[in-house]
């Protein structure tokens, strides 16, 4: 996005509201991916404005970027993206390091945001003695040990099998039921169905925006997979 | 960040790469071991000349007659007849900074005592001499003003002498000989020791009436040498130029010509005394200042090469909500980490060998807290220097594009 004469997006207009979830689709190099950098703050539009909850994010500086990023948005990546070498309690706990709170509190939370996940006997492990599932559990579980009021998650099922897909899927539901904002990126109808409101990116702009008819219930589509051995 | 949490990643970090950290500090463990050793070398080796210049006397100044000088402190004795003892009066008459003066002169001598015989020098002056060289005497006394009146047969001897003739007795009213002349032993001076100066043995000495030694050994009406007390340290550079001008003047010589005399003050001596260990704190310090800046070029090298490693994990952290003063801060604090590691392991290394070095050549153990506190510091100024430009990368860099980085 450093060449600005590309037009990764242009004319995209869209509202989302507080407690949505909405899988934005779309193949690569549509802009779906410029779309959600800006969303979370990591890129700003050259045109246009941006507004996160009444905010107009192009008047801020870097500083306060970074402190949207950290309190108000959570990330999930495809690729996890959690530190090597380091436990899965500390990676959950690197974004409250940023947020300055203090050491007991921080434990607490990170804590608390492990067990959220269901990986609340694994905190003293590594990234590479999880199951990609888990480590995707430990990224959620990183995402909202600062209680953002946004989650975005690029892809957080492509390096996943369809069971622990599902699961994630369950654990975004499951926060979007108690009113966390969840705004998913795939190129996968399957995941895309769990949410419940679609959008569909084409050549930098929006070629459709719709409710999805009949939205999958995780807990229910798990019942109906075959067990697998964690 | 808080900084205990930054200091926590920086160790582990360290600690992963512990082969990598050590090569990388090693630059600065050079330095800073060389110039604490150094310092530690330089003030001991100061210590050990102050002591020896100090055992010369107090805020002596030296005037030898002639000019011939060799090698820059040998003092030229006798090169011309032209210092004599109404010169030392008039100094000490005349110049307001001199408190005391002493006439000179000097030969050597076989001196007999019993069956033993021991070749030393022979000094011919005043009582005030003993003052003038803060020497006291550990038994008997100094000759008196009557005994140079009258020229008397008296002698004061080092403890060098009294050590090779008077091993067993006591030396007071014992009579020797110099050359045929008997002389009574009245005063048996106390150790001074080697003089690393003047590089002689000063005890090794026999100190009699001026004007016995001249009439009776040298058959010299003339000076060797003399030597003045200033009133004080400050003012020995005043006494210096007062005495010369008085001498120039005494001796007739116009401005321009070469004075037919040398007035030296201790700081001259010393000077010349402390040039050997000027020679290898120059040498230590020149390793160590090029050291430390290597040892810096080494810890950017590294912390680049380390930005460039952790691309992805800055590029997690920004998007996580670490500011660029957070990514900054952290990789300085690496950069410090090592350095200061380097600079605590340096001293260590500096002081033994400072250690080893000062007790092989002699001299004090000194080792100064504040070189100690200064290369701490200065080993903390090199990791913020040198890390300041990895850590400005690292902050800098474009989140999306560090993410996908691979």
């Amino acid at each position: 996005m450093g060449d600005n004469r590309v037009h990764a997006l242009r004319g995209v207009n869209l509202e989302i509201k507080r407690g949505e979830f909405v899988a934005i689709m779309g193949a690569s190099g549509s802009g779906k991916s410029t779309f959600m950098n800006i969303l979370g703050c990591l890129d700003k539009p050259t045109l246009g404005r941006y507004l996160l909850e009444g905010t107009d994010v192009a008047a801020l500086d870097k500083t306060q970027l970074a402190r949207i990023r950290n309190r108000q948005i959570g990330f999930v990546f495809q690729g996890f993206n959690l530190l090597s070498r380091t436990t899965a309690l500390e990676n959950t706990e690197l974004p409250t390091l940023y947020a300055r709170i203090a050491k007991t509190e921080r434990r607490e939370r990170a804590l608390h945001s492990l067990s959220l996940v269901g990986l609340g006997d694994r905190t003293d492990h590594f990234p590479s003695q999880l199951s990609g599932g888990q480590q995707q559990r430990v990224a959620i579980a990183r995402a909202l040990v600062n209680r953002p009021s946004i989650l975005l998650a690029d892809e957080p099922t492509g390096n996943l099998d369809s069971r622990t897909s599902v699961e994630v899927m369950e654990i975004f539901q499951t926060l979007n039921d108690q009113g966390l904002t969840i705004i998913l990126v795939t190129h996968e109808t399957d995941i895309a169905n769990f949410a419940r409101r679609s959008i569909l990116f084409r050549d930098g702009s929006i070629r459709r925006d719709e409710l999805i008819p009949k939205r999958l219930i995780a807990t229910e589509v798990i019942k109906t997979m075959p067990k697998l051995d964690d | 960040m808080d900084l205990i949490a930054t200091l926590q990643i920086a160790l582990r970090v360290l600690l992963r790469n512990k082969a990598r950290s050590i090569l990388t500090m090693l630059g600065i463990i050079i330095g800073v071991g060389a110039v604490i050793a150094m310092i530690g070398i330089g003030q001991g080796a100061d210590q050990t000349v102050q002591k020896q210049i100090a055992t010369l006397g107090s805020n002596m100044i030296f005037i030898s007659s002639g000019s011939r000088r060799v090698g820059g402190l040998s003092v030229g004795y006798g090169g011309t007849k032209s210092l004599v003892e109404s010169d030392v009066e008039a100094i000490a008459r005349e110049c307001p900074a001199v408190v005391a003066a002493a006439p000179g002169t000097q030969t050597s001598a076989q001196i007999v005592y019993e069956g033993d015989n021991w070749g030393t020098r022979i000094v011919g002056t005043t009582p005030e001499y003993f003052d003038i060289r803060t020497w006291d005497f550990q038994s008997g006394s100094s000759f008196t003003h009557d005994d140079v009146t009258t020229a008397a047969n008296v002698a004061v001897i080092g403890e060098t002498v009294r050590k090779n003739l008077f091993a067993s007795v006591n030396p007071i009213g014992k009579k020797m000989r110099i050359g045929s002349l008997p002389f009574v032993v009245v005063g048996v001076l106390v150790a001074k020791g080697q003089s690393a100066a003047l590089s002689e043995d000063q005890d090794d000495t026999i100190i009699a009436p001026l004007t016995t030694v001249q009439k009776k050994i040298t058959g010299q009406p003339w000076l060797r040498f003399a030597m003045v007390s200033a009133s004080s340290r400050a003012n020995s550079y005043v006494a210096q130029q007062q005495i010369e001008a008085l001498l120039r003047d005494r001796h007739r010589i116009r401005a321009g010509e070469p004075a037919d005399f040398v007035v030296r003050n201790l700081a001259d001596i010393a000077d010349v005394a402390s040039e050997a260990s000027q020679v290898m704190t120059v040498l230590l310090g020149s390793i160590g200042g090029v050291s430390l800046f290597v040892g810096g070029l080494g810890i950017m090298n590294i912390m680049l090469v380390s930005v460039t490693e952790r691309t992805r994990e800055i590029g997690i952290r920004i998007a996580i909500g670490a500011t660029e003063g957070d990514v900054k801060r952290q990789f300085l604090i690496e950069a410090v980490v090592i350095s200061l590691f380097g600079g605590v392991i340096g001293i260590l290394l500096g002081i033994g060998a400072s250690f080893v070095i000062s007790s092989t050549a002699g001299w004090p153990i000194a080792i100064s807290t504040v070189a100690i506190l200064v290369a701490a510091l200065v080993s903390i100024a090199i990791g913020i220097f040198f890390g300041f430009y990895p850590a400005q990368k690292a902050a800098r860099l474009d989140p999306i594009e560090a993410l996908r980085y691979e």
